[in-house]
């Protein structure tokens, strides 16, 4: 379990003050011009050589994105746009950092711009997040005041950092979809190539991170590559902000190291499963669209990337969903299938029709009025979306549901039997929630 | 150049190329439905997956990957895409299956049936049958103007629709709203289009969900007889294909022609086709007491021939109309020359257009695909979006290309050219300020190449002459004039112009000109070879030529009926004196001739025989006076020197700004006059007819 005093976040919880003082008393903006004053290239190899991996769920590295920004500038700006666009079900560790440590995120704005070239840079709010959008505003307004960021700032780097309000779109938190409502233009996700880092907002070059990524630079940069390097597994490295819900006693948002294990996560933070660890059904692991872990796989699983890749699963966001033996799964990833249909921005043929047909088979399929090889026909149809769209929006769309095919397929086979035995009468009594 | 293996073929191809341009170089077709050539890349359809070796294990956009984006293998090895492997295979099938999940496979009632790309690619890609049990998605159908009409339960979502009408016709009046399953295509607030060029989303569309209105269920693609034809609507000559069945035109669509048209047409030129059967001159008339009355062919040949025979050869003249071919024409002047008279004109609105300074100062010198090098476009007193739609598209697509940096800059007329323009001001004095300076000639002068686009609004006027050489003089002064580019250009209205002027329709010594022949006592007997845009002042004994009950036909004396464009086969010379031939696609209704062959006939009752019996006998006699209208499909090169007499030739201009020459697009000439279609989209654009609720 990750001690005190590594602790990034410490005011996760909204205990201290968020504001500009608090910030200071807890460490943030402490020594940044020192930081900035030794170069790009020693905090572009030193966030490398952190091992850091993006938190927005791909677990891309954070420093070599970074450095695949030119780094001679052609005439055009250089851009960082941060991802608030926090809208998966199931994750919500960026909302934490906005409202009750907004500075570390600015912080790491400036860092992050510096070490990119950019002296501009955007925080793109998801849509529904008020109060997240006001504490920052207002953080970002302390740092102006303070001179800590600004045109004429005491860091001697000219940078302006805007808090952009998105309109509340799930695409929008697709980088190139990000930049194209950025824009103002609709938020449908662009080809790549080429990459934001060549063509990116404005046509010039763009690195899109999330909040968590850059939140924890500054943190990185002050305590040395190495402490972090050192928490965790290798690969694997680091702390990370974890979100338990579901069918736990006390739900919650917490800091540990990677590599936890999921057991040690929920009894420890999460208050244990509800009516037991016997009671657990499975879990998702990463925010909706990671394809579901079943509780036999549960017993000694690793929470990070590798851990979860080795149950065919992903780690996602780490927003971690945990559901016991009354759930109804079928109805839980039809919920699910439900959210990617209508987030679906229409660009794309596969997901556009693909989503709609998973979910409407699978509405039926939570009631059991399918056939059994439609199971199959189900199945195929999420491999023809995924990895055949613009984006990874198709793949999410997929996942979850090849997630229930594959753990929970005699579920969806009773399902089917019970109705086809007493196909109309009263309702099939469910269980409850 | 990059080299790249195609299914075991190696291919050397510009590193620029997409993987799908790579393909079709390595000759296998690649499947798609929102690529198209001259739009933007949407990359949306999914259909062109191909499969590339070394990349991700997924399938790529063949549309939207270059060639120069793939990493060659380990050893340096051209990077491999397959297009046949079980990858490819099931990813068109899925594609496929989903695009056919919400279509709504009412081929038999669908007018794209037959010519859908949907259909042929389900056949060649797809598979049998969809697994897709559910209730198909439904889509109010929208309105979209009087055009192009919508059945959205069969789109696709391309996007080709949107995309053309925001970058190639500059009007952003379609778009794309809802997410998801949910997304429609409509122009927002269900108004009609507001674009000349809207007709062609229709083709653009692959499926059957933009269709042509005005050809809704008429007929069949494969019940149709396609003919290659050139346009008469305005002077671009555009490319197209006349489809009849039986004698009937069924409707008009666009040929490609990467030099005139590439592959659009205007809406007048696509859908003036019913123009072609209502107002029909059917039989010849001779006017009797006040009234037209039905005649035989002798009997109106006798009365041409009573009159001309007791008129004075100078008093007897001939105006030559827009729509008239080179052969007509032609054939025209030698009749009139036979018949002692040199009053012959071809400039029914008064152009002040003189062939004896040469071609060059007629022409539109840089072509109509030479737009695309242009880097400062003058337009004095023209409206090219009026009149050359297409030729407006060329203007708009080189100010997209140059990423808005074109320079343009009009005199004459405002009027919303789909693209900025600097308005300088309204008339000559303008145009003679910048002569002198000015901050726009400093732009035409450090432009590469200047390009000054002289239109009718400018030289159909009293000071048409002074005006033209003073353009002229402008153009030569900029620099636009120079070796391997002429940038001085006239834009034409008509399409018979150039052709006529190339073959000397213009008064020689002693004759009158149009203006003169149609003034009260110019002429004693008119020859109207399809001029309508011209009133003969009352006295003169007016034979009409032509095809429709129009101006000229309503003050005829006699009407010796003729051949609309679509029938009869002709020569016709674009304003960049591109000489383009049309085929005969149907037959003219009743009595009605072919004009050649009514010329032909008349003259030989005036006791002036023309010599030849055949079409093609007069096609050599033209081509023997002037050889460049044998060279067909080309552009006979004009000496600029013309230009530098033109520029020294002065003149006083008036004051007055340039007027606008088209006032309504719809109804230009007696053709489009007759069509009901014409007729409602002229009335839609004056505001009219509201708009009907979508059916």
């Amino acid at each position: 379990m990750l001690q005190d005093k590594d602790r990034i976040f410490t005011n996760l919880y909204g205990i201290h003050d968020f504001g500009l003082k608090g910030a200071l008393m807890r460490g943030n903006w402490d020594g940044t011009k020192g930081i900035l004053e030794k170069g790009r290239d020693w905090i572009i190899n030193e966030m490398k050589s952190s091992g850091l991996r993006g938190r927005g769920g791909a677990g891309f590295s954070t420093g070599l994105k970074w450095s695949f920004m030119p780094k001679q500038s052609d005439g055009r700006p250089h851009y960082l746009v941060v991802n608030a666009d926090e809208s998966e079900p199931g994750t919500c560790k960026d909302r934490e950092i906005m409202r009750n440590d907004p500075h570390t995120l600015i912080e790491g704005c400036l860092i992050a711009s510096f070490a990119m070239g950019a002296h501009a840079a955007y925080i793109y709010v998801r849509g529904e997040f008020i109060r997240e959008r006001e504490r920052l505003q207002a953080a970002v307004d302390q740092a102006y005041e303070a001179k800590l960021i600004g045109k004429d700032n005491i860091h001697g780097y000219p940078f302006d950092l805007y808090v952009h309000h998105g309109a509340g779109a799930y695409i929008c938190g697709e980088e190139t979809a990000l930049i194209e409502s950025l824009e103002g233009k609709k938020g449908m996700p662009r080809l790549k190539p080429p990459f934001p880092a060549n063509m990116g907002l404005y046509g010039c070059p763009t690195t899109v991170n999330n909040v968590e990524s850059i939140a924890v630079a500054p943190e990185i940069l002050r305590r040395g590559a190495a402490w972090f390097a050192g928490i965790g597994r290798p690969n694997n490295v680091g702390t990370k902000l974890f979100g338990i819900m579901g069918h736990v006693n006390t739900p919650c948002v917490v800091e540990d190291a990677m590599g936890i294990t999921f057991r040690e996560l929920v009894e420890k933070h999460g208050g244990g499963i509800r009516g037991g660890w016997d009671n657990l059904l499975a879990i998702i692991p990463g925010g909706a669209s990671c394809p579901m872990v079943p509780a036999a796989a549960c017993e000694d699983l690793i929470m990070d990337f590798d851990g979860l890749r080795s149950v065919k699963s992903s780690f996602g966001t780490a927003g971690c969903l945990v559901m016991d033996k009354s759930t109804d799964v079928v109805r839980a990833i039809t919920r699910i299938s439900y959210f990617f249909k209508h987030e679906s921005c229409g660009q794309c043929t596969p997901c556009r029709e693909g989503t709609g047909w998973m979910w409407r088979v699978l509405n039926r399929m939570s009631e059991g009025r399918a056939q059994k090889r439609e199971i199959d026909v189900l199945l195929e149809v999420t491999t023809q979306i995924e990895g055949h769209t613009i984006c990874a929006l198709g793949d999410a769309a997929a996942w979850p549901v090849q997630g229930l095919i594959r753990n929970f397929r005699h579920e969806i086979e009773k399902r089917i039997d019970q109705y086809a035995a007493n196909p109309h009468p009263d309702p099939v009594p469910m269980a409850a929630e | 150049m990059a080299k790249i293996v195609v299914d075991g073929t190696e291919v050397d191809v510009p590193a620029e190329y997409t993987l799908l341009q790579a393909c079709e170089a390595a000759g296998v077709e690649i499947p798609r439905f929102c690529f198209h050539e001259r739009l933007s890349i949407a990359g949306n359809c999914r259909m062109c997956l191909v499969e590339v070796k070394g990349g991700p294990p997924k399938p790529t956009a063949s549309c939207a990957m270059a060639v120069k984006d793939l990493r060659p293998g380990p050893n340096g090895e051209p990077p491999v895409v397959l297009t046949k492997s079980p990858m490819v295979k099931k990813a068109r099938e899925g594609v496929m299956e989903f695009l056919l999940i919400n279509h709504p496979l009412d081929c038999p009632i669908c007018d794209q049936g037959g010519e859908c790309d949907l259909q042929d690619q389900a056949m060649a890609y797809g598979v049998d049958t969809s697994r897709f049990a559910e209730n198909k998605r439904a889509v109010e159908d929208k309105y979209i103007g009087p055009l192009v009409r919508t059945s959205m339960n069969r789109c696709i979502h391309c996007t080709r629709c949107v995309r053309f009408t925001t970058e190639v016709a500059g009007a952003s009046d379609l778009g794309a709203i809802g997410r998801g399953e949910d997304m429609e295509i409509t122009t927002y607030l269900e108004h009609a289009m507001r674009s000349e060029m809207q007709g062609n989303v229709a083709d653009l569309c692959p499926v059957g969900a933009l269709t042509h209105k005005p050809y809704a269920f008429h007929a069949r693609p494969w019940e149709l007889n396609k003919t290659e034809s050139i346009d008469v609507m305005d002077a671009v000559g555009s490319n197209i294909r006349i489809d009849t069945r039986g004698r009937e035109v069924m409707r008009i669509l666009p040929r490609t022609n990467d030099a005139v048209n590439e592959e659009w047409i205007s809406d007048k030129t696509r859908y003036v086709w019913d123009g072609l059967k209502t107002q029909r001159l059917d039989r010849p008339y001779v006017r009797k007491g006040g009234r037209l009355v039905p005649a035989t062919w002798p009997e109106a040949f006798d009365a041409v021939a009573a009159k001309v025979k007791a008129t004075p050869a100078k008093r007897i003249g001939a105006i030559v109309g827009d729509l008239a071919s080179v052969e007509e024409a032609f054939a025209l002047k030698q009749l009139l020359t036979k018949l002692g008279s040199a009053s012959i004109d071809c400039r029914q609105d008064g152009a002040a257009l003189d062939p004896s300074l040469g071609r060059a100062s007629y022409l539109f010198n840089a072509g109509i695909a030479g737009i695309e090098e242009a880097d400062a476009i003058l337009l004095v007193g023209t409206d090219p979006r009026h009149e050359a739609s297409v030729l407006n598209a060329r203007i708009r697509k080189r100010w997209r290309a140059t990423g808005g940096k074109l320079k343009i800059a009009l005199v004459g007329a405002q009027a919303d050219l789909t693209y900025p323009y600097e308005y300088l001001g309204a008339g000559p004095e303008t145009l003679a300020d910048l002569a002198g300076s000015g901050t726009f000639a400093d732009v035409l002068k450090g432009a590469e190449k200047p390009l000054v686009i002289v239109g009718q609004g400018a030289l159909a006027r009293a000071d048409g002459a002074a005006v033209l050489s003073l353009a002229a003089r402008l153009a030569l002064s900029v620099g636009a004039v120079k070796d391997g580019w002429n940038g001085f250009g006239v834009l034409h209205t008509a399409a018979s112009r150039v052709g006529a002027l190339d073959v000397g329709c213009v008064p020689g010594e002693g004759g009158l000109d149009a203006a003169a022949l149609a003034a009260p006592g110019g002429a004693d007997v008119v020859f109207l070879l399809g001029a309508d845009e011209i009133d003969v002042a009352p006295g003169a004994f007016v034979v009409y030529l032509g095809t429709h009950g129009d101006r000229g036909a309503h003050r005829a004396d006699v009407i010796l009926p003729g051949a609309a464009y679509s029938e009869k086969s002709g020569l016709y010379v674009n304003t960049e004196g591109r000489v383009q031939f049309a085929n005969r696609a149907a037959f003219p209704p009743g009595d009605a001739r072919e004009d050649w062959a009514i010329l032909r006939a008349l003259s030989e009752v005036l006791g002036q025989k023309l010599p030849y019996d055949q079409l093609s006998a007069l096609r050599a006699a033209l081509v023997a006076a002037h050889p460049h209208i044998g060279r067909i499909g080309a552009i006979e090169a004009a000496d600029p020197a013309g230009l530098t007499a033109l520029a020294q030739r002065g003149g006083n201009t008036d004051k007055g700004g340039f007027a606008p020459v088209i006032t309504d697009f719809y109804l230009t000439n007696p053709i489009a006059r007759a069509s009901a279609v014409m007729a409602e989209c002229s009335a839609l654009r004056l505001g009219g007819v509201a708009a009907v609720a979508a059916e």
